[in-house]
């Protein structure tokens, strides 16, 4: 356990994301990818997200992880402070590795999303042989 | 005479360099005039609240993704309320190799003065998808109270 005090982390917007029909902020989640003999692992920090609300897709080397927030609609409250910004999470990463599609596992706890991308058996190398004639 | 190197002469190397600071500048302040919204203000300690109010309760919002329930401590003395507690590492293994590492660990500790009294008798704390919600109820006094008119 570390002793180290947490500092406060300013959520990033998504720059260049498009535009969308809904006025909805997307925020860049931080995250924690660490690679085993096995699998990648991706952690993010998607907090007020449920996991209904988490898309994970993995197309062409890329992945993306989108985390829709769910609505709360505090009526008639009135902001006396209000230090973060909330809104849905995205972020998009080229994969090097390849990855068995089939097996892909993300699960949701706390508001932290883990994504394990177990990897492909190494595809046996063919050798073709060239006859002589 | 002075010996300046050509790299220290900005417009030298770029001559928009001036235009490109003045941008960025007005660009500041005109993103801290947004019409409408809320009063935002910049955390300094970890972690963020958002405040609410409504017409019995105060609510305090914080988003603490990854704190365990039992690692939390909420208390409220007077008007201040303290919340602490601590993000766990995970375990480190072996044989893994971090490719990026922001996520970080560690403990925190934040008072907050509340700006109305509260029933420190009637407070719930909530955490839910790693969203901390404290609701509070106000203090009898300080409740708005409907006056009845009487028509003779």
């Amino acid at each position: 356990m570390s002793d180290q005090e947490l500092k406060v982390q300013h959520k990033q917007e998504v720059q260049h994301r498009g535009e969308t029909t809904k006025p909805e902020k997307y925020f860049i989640p931080a995250v924690d990818i660490y690679e085993s003999d096995a699998d990648v692992t991706v952690i993010a920090e998607m907090p007020g997200v449920a996991a209904t609300g988490v898309d994970v897709t993995l197309e062409d080397d890329v992945l993306t992880i989108r985390g829709r927030k769910e609505g709360e609609e505090l009526s008639h409250a009135r902001v006396l402070l209000q230090e973060y910004e909330t809104g849905s999470y995205q972020r998009r990463f080229t994969v090097a590795e390849t990855i068995d599609q089939n097996n892909i596992k993300a699960s949701m706890n706390n508001g932290m999303l883990k994504v394990v991308l177990p990897k492909a058996a190494p595809a046996k190398p063919r050798k073709i042989e060239v006859k002589v004639e | 005479m002075a010996i300046i190197r050509f790299g220290d002469w900005p417009e030298l190397r770029n001559p928009w360099a001036e235009f490109e600071r003045l941008r960025q500048g007005l660009d500041r302040l005109s993103g801290g005039y947004r019409a409408g919204e809320a009063p935002f203000g910049r955390a300094t300690v970890f972690p963020a609240l958002n405040v609410y109010e409504d017409q019995d309760t105060v609510t305090v919002k914080a988003e603490l993704p990854g704190v365990d329930a039992k690692d939390l401590t909420i208390s409220l003395e007077g008007d201040t309320l303290t919340i602490k507690g601590k993000r766990e590492a995970k375990q480190e293994e072996e044989k893994l190799s971090y490719h990026r590492r922001e996520i970080e660990s560690g403990s925190f500790s934040r008072a907050v003065n509340l700006p109305i009294k509260v029933d420190p008798e009637k407070v719930t704390a909530r955490l839910t998808n790693g969203i901390l919600t404290i609701t509070m109820e106000k203090a009898a006094e300080v409740r708005p109270r409907q006056v009845n008119v009487i028509t003779e």
